[in-house]
C-alpha cells in the first residue's frame, strides 16, 4: 500500500485545545510506518482513531490491519462490496463484536484519545457514547415514547418525568419525527412505517447524547422517499455528532459524506475526502469499484 | 387361519390386478402408442379400483354384522328367553355366541342352547362366504372395468394423484372422527347423568358424597363438583408457582447466557425430566416428598399433611419445569437478534436487555406456553391420585388433603361399576367438564402463540 498521507494537513494548523489535535503526530508513530490517514482539510479533530485493527470470526480473519482516523462532526462513509468487512469494522467501534460468539478483535481503537478496550472504560458506557443504528429498523415492542426513553432511563439521564419527556421530545425533534408522532406517543413503535421506524431508532440513539453515531446501511430496507429523509437528517445531525455510515450505495456516500473509506476483502484500500475518492482515487481497485467494474 | 388365507389371497389378487393394468398399457406402448401415463400408474390404478369396492363391502359388513347376528340369535331363542330384558338377555345371547365359537361356557348347556349355537355357526359360515364372494366379485368386476378404461390418452397418473389425496384426507379424518366420537359419547353419557342429577346441583354444589351404587336406594348422594374443581385449581396453581419461575429462569439462562455447547447438553438432560412416567413422580411424591414436607412442617410448627395439595402441586410443578423451560427457550430464541442488539447498542447490560426488551417481546409466547402447561396440570392424574390425599372436601388450606376432578373420575370408575347409575355416569360429566376446561385453555394458548409467531415472520 502506498502512503496516503498528503500535504493537505499541516500539523501546526490544528488548534491545540482540541484533544485530538496532537493525534496526527501520534498517529504516524502508532502506524509504525504503515498507512496513516489524516483528517480532512477542514481540520476537524480526530474523534475515533483505529490502528491495526484485525477481526477474526473463529479461525477466519475477516478484517486485516485497518487503521483510520475518523474526524469529529462529519460524516464518514464506508463503502465496498458486500462481505468486505464494513459492518465488522463498524461493530468494532462500539465493541458490538463482543456480543458475537467466537469473534476476536485485535489492534487499538481510541475514542477521544482513550483506548476503548481499556479496563477502566466500561463497555456499557462506551456504547452510550457510541450509539448505533442498524440495517433493519428494530424498534422495541414498546410505545414510541418508551422506545426513546429507554436509553435515558437505563443510564439515569433524567431526574424527573418532565425532564425525561423533554429528552424524548428533543430527540424526536432532532430525528425529524416529532411532528409525525407527537399525537400518538403511546402507540407501539412497531406500528410506524419503515422510514419512521428508522428515524425512531435514530431518535433512540440520540436520546443518550452519544458523541458518535454508527449507522449500518440505515436505508437499505427503505424506499427512496424515506431514504431521502434519512439522508437529510444525517446531514443535519453531523453538526452535533460524529457519524459513521456504512452504505452499499456510492451515490449515497457521495451525497452525505465528507470522507469515504473503501474496503475490499477485509482491507481498507483507500480513505480520504469524499470528492477525492470519487474523482481521483489513488488505488486501481477503488477506481474499478466506483466505476462499477466490480461489486 | 381364515383371515390369514384371506390376506394371502387378497395380496395375490392385488398383484394380479397390478399386472393386468401394467401389461395392457405396456402392450399399447409397444404397439407404438404414446401413453399419457407410465404403465406403473395404470397398474396402481387398477389395484386401487380392484380394492375399493371390496373394502366398501367389508366395511359395511363390519359395521352391521353385529346387529344382524344379534337379531338372528334373537330369532333362535325360545320365546320365554327372548322375553327377558337387560343383563339376563345379554348373557343368554353371550352364551349362544360362546357355544357357536367353540369357546365353551360355564355350567350345563340346555338343548336349545346347543341347537342355537349350531345354527349360529352355520349362519356365520354362510354369511362369511356371501360377504367374501360379494367383495371378491365386486373387486373383480371393478378391476376389469378399470382395465377396459386403459387407453393411450387415459390420465391414470392424475387419477392416481386424486386417489392419494383421498387417502391422505381419510387418514387425517381418523383423528378428527375419533375426537368427534369421544365428544359425542361424553355428551351422551353426561346427558344421561343429568337425568339423575340436576346440572345446577352438579356445577354449583359444594358437597361431594356420591354414596355407593350397590345400595340401590333412591338417594343417589351429593354430586357438587366445586370441591373437586377447587382442588384441581389449587394444585395447578401451586404447580405453576413452582414451575413458572424455575422454568423461565432456566430458559433465560439457556437461551441468553449458556454457551452453545453447554446448551446442547443441558437442554436434553432437562428434557429427560419430561420423559419420566408420571406414576414415578407420583410415588416419589408419596414416599419421599410428602413425608419430607411433613417433617419440615413439624420442625417449624406447621401442620403439613404428607399427602396434600401442596405435595402434589410441588411435585407436579417439577414435572412441568421442562415443559415450560423448553417451550420458553424456543420462544426466547425466536426474539430477533436485532432486538437484542438494539438494546445492547444503547448501552444496556445483558440483564437489562433481557428484562426490558427480550422478555416483553416474548411475553405472548410465554403466556401461551404457560397456558399449555396449566392445561397439562389440570389434566394430570397419577401424581394427584397418589399424593393429593383424595379427600373431596372444600378446604382452603393447601397443606390439607384434597381431591381433584381426575382423581374422582378414577375413583368412580374403578371397582364394581354399573353404567346405569349416576355414581359411574358422573365420570362422564366430570370428564366433559375437564375436557372443556383444557380445550378452552389450549385454544386460547395456541391463539396467542400463533399471533406471536406472525409478529416475527
Ligand atoms: N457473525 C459472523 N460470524 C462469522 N463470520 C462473519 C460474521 N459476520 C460477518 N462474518 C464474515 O465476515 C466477513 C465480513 O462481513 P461483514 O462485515 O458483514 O461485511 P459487509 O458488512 O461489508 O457486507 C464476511 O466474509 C462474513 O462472512
Ligand atoms: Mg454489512
Amino acid at each position: 500500500m502506498t502512503d496516503l498521507s498528503t500535504s493537505e494537513t499541516k500539523p501546526e494548523t490544528i488548534p491545540m485545545h482540541m484533544t485530538s489535535g496532537s493525534a496526527i503526530i501520534e498517529s504516524s508513530e502508532l502506524g509504525k510506518g504503515k498507512t496513516v490517514r489524516t483528517p480532512d482539510k477542514e481540520n476537524r479533530p480526530v474523534r475515533v482513531k483505529a490502528r491495526d485493527v484485525s477481526v477474526f470470526y473463529g479461525p477466519k480473519q475477516a478484517l486485516f490491519d485497518v487503521s483510520i482516523d475518523i474526524p469529529a462532526k462529519a460524516v464518514t462513509a464506508f463503502i465496498g462490496p458486500s462481505g468486505c468487512g464494513k459492518s465488522t469494522f463498524l461493530r468494532c467501534l462500539n465493541r458490538m463484536n463482543d456480543t458475537i460468539e467466537g469473534c476476536r478483535v485485535t489492534g487499538q481503537i481510541e475514542l477521544d484519545g482513550s483506548d476503548i478496550h481499556d479496563r477502566d472504560l466500561d463497555v456499557v458506557e462506551l456504547r452510550a457514547r457510541v450509539g448505533m443504528v442498524f440495517q433493519k429498523p428494530n424498534p422495541f415492542p414498546k410505545s414510541i415514547f418508551e422506545n426513546v426513553a429507554y436509553g435515558p432511563k437505563i443510564h439515569g439521564l433524567a431526574r424527573s418525568k418532565s425532564e425525561l419527556e423533554g429528552i424524548v421530545e428533543s430527540s424526536l425533534r432532532r430525528a425529524s419525527l416529532w411532528e409525525e408522532v407527537k399525537d400518538r406517543l403511546h402507540e407501539p413503535g412497531t406500528g410506524l412505517s419503515g422510514g419512521q421506524q428508522q428515524r425512531l431508532c435514530i431518535a433512540r440513539a440520540i436520546a443518550v447524547s452519544p458523541e458518535v453515531i454508527l449507522m449500518d446501511e440505515p436505508c437499505s430496507a427503505l424506499d427512496p422517499i424515506a431514504t431521502a429523509k434519512i439522508e437529510e437528517l444525517i446531514d443535519e445531525l453531523k453538526q452535533n455528532f460524529t457519524i459513521v455510515i456504512v452504505t452499499h450505495s456510492m451515490q449515497q456516500a457521495a451525497r452525505v459524506s465528507q470522507r469515504t473509506a473503501f474496503f475490499h476483502l477485509g482491507n481498507l484500500v483507500e480513505e480520504g475526502p469524499t470528492d477525492t475518492i470519487f474523482t481521483s482515487p489513488k488505488e486501481k481497485r477503488t477506481q474499478d469499484y466506483i466505476t462499477g467494474r466490480f461489486g | 387361519m381364515n383371515s390369514l388365507i384371506t390376506a394371502a389371497v387378497l395380496l395375490a389378487l392385488l398383484g394380479l390386478a397390478y399386472q393386468l393394468g401394467w401389461s395392457k398399457s405396456r402392450r399399447l406402448e409397444t404397439a407404438g402408442a404414446k401413453l399419457h401415463s407410465r404403465p406403473s400408474y395404470h397398474g396402481y390404478l387398477t389395484v386401487v379400483w380392484a380394492l375399493a369396492p371390496a373394502l366398501v363391502i367389508l366395511l359395511f359388513w363390519l359395521l352391521f354384522s353385529d346387529r344382524i347376528t344379534q337379531s338372528y340369535i334373537l330369532s333362535l331363542l325360545p320365546p320365554d328367553v327372548a322375553a327377558l330384558t337387560g343383563a339376563d338377555l345379554f348373557s343368554a345371547i353371550r352364551r349362544v355366541r360362546d357355544i357357536a365359537s367353540g369357546f365353551g361356557v360355564a355350567g350345563e348347556t340346555q338343548p336349545w342352547e346347543n341347537a342355537a349355537g349350531q345354527s349360529l355357526r352355520e349362519f356365520n359360515a354362510l354369511t362369511f362366504a356371501i360377504v367374501t364372494a360379494a367383495a371378491a366379485g365386486a373387486g373383480a368386476l371393478a378391476m376389469l372395468w378399470a382395465r377396459s378404461r386403459i387407453a393411450p390418452r387415459f390420465r391414470a397418473r392424475n387419477e392416481f394423484e386424486g386417489v392419494v389425496r383421498v387417502l391422505l384426507i381419510a387418514c387425517s379424518g381418523v383423528a378428527i372422527l375419533t375426537t368427534a366420537g369421544i365428544i359425542a359419547s361424553l355428551l351422551a353419557e353426561s346427558i344421561r347423568f343429568f337425568s339423575f342429577i340436576s346440572p345446577i346441583d352438579f356445577f354449583f354444589g359444594t358437597s361431594w358424597s356420591p354414596g355407593f351404587s350397590t345400595t340401590g336406594n333412591e338417594a343417589h348422594g351429593e354430586y357438587g363438583m366445586i370441591p373437586l374443581v377447587w382442588g384441581t385449581l389449587m394444585i395447578a396453581a401451586i404447580a405453576m408457582l413452582v414451575s413458572l419461575p424455575i422454568g423461565l429462569m432456566t430458559a433465560v439462562y439457556l437461551s441468553q447466557y449458556a454457551a452453545p455447547r453447554l446448551r446442547d447438553t443441558v437442554k436434553p438432560v432437562i428434557e429427560i425430566l419430561a420423559g419420566i412416567p408420571t406414576i414415578v413422580y407420583g410415588f416419589f411424591a408419596l414416599v419421599t416428598v410428602g413425608p419430607f414436607f411433613s417433617n419440615v412442617g413439624a420442625l417449624i410448627g406447621l401442620d403439613i399433611r404428607a399427602t396434600s395439595a401442596f405435595t402434589a402441586g410441588v411435585v407436579m410443578g417439577i414435572m412441568i419445569i421442562p415443559f415450560i423451560s423448553s417451550l420458553s427457550d424456543d420462544i426466547l430464541r425466536q426474539v430477533p437478534r436485532a432486538m437484542r442488539d438494539g438494546s445492547l447498542g444503547l448501552g444496556a447490560t445483558k440483564s437489562e436487555t433481557i428484562r426490558q426488551v427480550i422478555l416483553p417481546a416474548a411475553l405472548p409466547g410465554i403466556v401461551g406456553a404457560f397456558l399449555l402447561a396449566v392445561s397439562r396440570a389440570i389434566g394430570e392424574t397419577m401424581i394427584v391420585v397418589l399424593a393429593a390425599g383424595n379427600s373431596p372436601y372444600l378446604r382452603f388450606n393447601p397443606f390439607e388433603p384434597v381431591s381433584t376432578v381426575t382423581v374422582t373420575i378414577v375413583k368412580q370408575l374403578t371397582g364394581d361399576t354399573d353404567f346405569a347409575s349416576p355414581q359411574s355416569l358422573v365420570a362422564f360429566a366430570l370428564g366433559l367438564t375437564l375436557f372443556v376446561m383444557t380445550l378452552i385453555l389450549n385454544v386460547v394458548a395456541l391463539q396467542i402463540v400463533r399471533r406471536y409467531r406472525e409478529q416475527y415472520e
